[in-house]
């Protein structure tokens, strides 16, 4: 901890604001206790509703900017399905669809200062990670059978090197929920930290606070593009191992 | 609200975060009852209104314009037809043009021909008789001077003295006029 460092004068707490707290009061917190992690996934929710729903109210053939910007976001997932996943994937575009826009929305919510980003735990993007894992793997059992056991076998490779790549590509395959999910909670919460940890020297530094104030901004742009672009890894490999998973055989 | 978050997680939790609150196990449950709620009602507001919506305006969008493009194409066709259709009628009217200018330049020299002849027809015969006066002038003429000469000399004979035969003198004019 970066207080640590400087035990007097300089507080600075880069992961408080990660702290899951009820909303109203007490310190229970129960699995339905209505907590800050209720309120920026209900505003993501309002967020979505605002985007999709209210802003195609209009049904325009020439449409509006709103209406405009959730074409383009239907048009991105859309493509991206059909392009990595395959035209029978396309069956799966809502699923693929609500973890892109919930995760985007979460993940810009969590920039407006002082606020509570979801994405930012390992017990939001492990859920939905696993989610996807076992939707894949059932999905592909349920469509291949054994068949989907050759995913495993290489039969491209020597013969000899089959059972040493099978090996391999099973850690690997059990280890995608690791690295999908860790993946999103370590972008959001290094950078929130980092933002954190020079806003707190910037409150001390008195006029030299022009640089950390100047690194803040640099580091806010970065997190700008790290949310958007966090969001569309997390779907596009969601598309990959919806793909492997319709389509095995290498 | 840094502050605050603090101040609020000193009272739950008797201090500052102590680690990484990712790592705080027991706010699981909530966390993930809460993501399960909020993705299943994001699922159905996407999959119920806004992505049928979308994907109708879309496909609308899509028809308009391929209606549009063939419309074009149509009127694209009857503009090209009709442009033939002027330019035959300007052919048309160029060899209509062509074949009375060639009429009437034909009538025009025949006409001019006729006028030729006849005025040539005129002329000869005018001629002829513009000849037939001279002559006929010139042989009274030729009457008149025998008839004087043939006078002068009885005249002359007479003057110098001799006895004029005028039979003679008249064959010697005629004679001489014919020499």
């Amino acid at each position: 901890m970066a207080t640590e460092e400087a035990p007097s004068g300089l507080q600075i707490h880069p992961m408080d604001q990660f702290i899951v707290k009820p909303l109203f009061g007490g310190d229970a917190i129960h699995w339905y206790t209505p907590t800050n992690v209720t309120l920026w996934m209900g505003l993501a929710v309002v967020c979505v509703v605002a985007l999709l729903v209210l802003g195609t109210r209009g049904r325009a053939i020439v449409p509006s900017r709103v209406q405009s910007i959730a074409e383009l976001a239907y048009g991105f997932v859309y493509k991206m399905v059909e392009d990595v996943a395959g035209k029978d994937g396309l069956k799966y575009f809502p699923y693929i669809m609500t973890l892109f826009i919930f995760i985007v929305f979460a993940n810009f919510l969590g920039l407006i200062p002082g606020s509570f980003t979801t994405t930012s735990h390992i017990a939001v993007t492990a859920t939905m990670a696993l989610a996807v894992f076992f939707a894949v793997t059932i999905l592909g059992i349920v469509k291949h059978g054994v068949g989907f056991l050759s995913l495993f076998w290489i039969s491209a490779a020597p013969l000899v090197l089959r059972p040493i790549l099978a090996i391999i590509e099973i850690i690997s395959y059990f280890v995608r929920p690791v690295s999908h999910s860790i993946r999103l909670a370590g972008n959001m919460m290094a950078g929130h930290a980092v933002i954190k940890v020079f806003a707190g020297f910037a409150g001390v530094l008195g006029v030299g606070a022009v640089f950390p104030l100047a690194a803040i901004t640099a580091v806010y742009a970065l997190e700008t593009l790290v949310s958007f672009i966090q969001a569309y890894v997390f779907a596009i490999l969601t598309c990959v191992y919806l793909r492997d998973a319709l389509h095995p055989h290498h | 609200m840094a502050t605050e978050t603090h101040a609020a997680d000193a009272a739950a939790h008797g201090g500052e975060a102590v680690g990484m609150p990712q790592l705080d196990f027991s706010t699981f449950p909530n966390q993930i009852f809460w993501l399960v709620v909020t993705l299943v009602v994001i699922y159905y507001v996407l999959s119920r209104i806004a992505l049928p919506r979308i994907g109708a305006v879309l496909a609308e969008r899509q028809g308009t314009i391929t209606n549009d493009i063939v419309a074009a194409e149509e009127l694209k066709l009857r503009a090209q037809e009709a442009e033939r259709a002027y330019q035959k009628a300007l052919a048309d009217a160029r060899a209509e043009a062509q074949r009375i200018v060639a009429e009437t330049k034909a009538e025009i020299k025949a006409d001019l021909a006729d006028a030729t002849a006849r005025a040539d027809a005129e002329i000869a015969v005018r001629t002829a008789e513009a000849e037939k006066q001279i002559a006929e002038i010139r042989a009274g003429a030729m009457a008149s001077v025998t008839e004087v000469a043939k006078a002068t000399a009885v005249e002359v004979v007479a003057a110098l003295g001799f006895k004029a035969d005028a039979g003679a003198v008249n064959a010697a004019v005629d004679d001489k006029l014919k020499g």
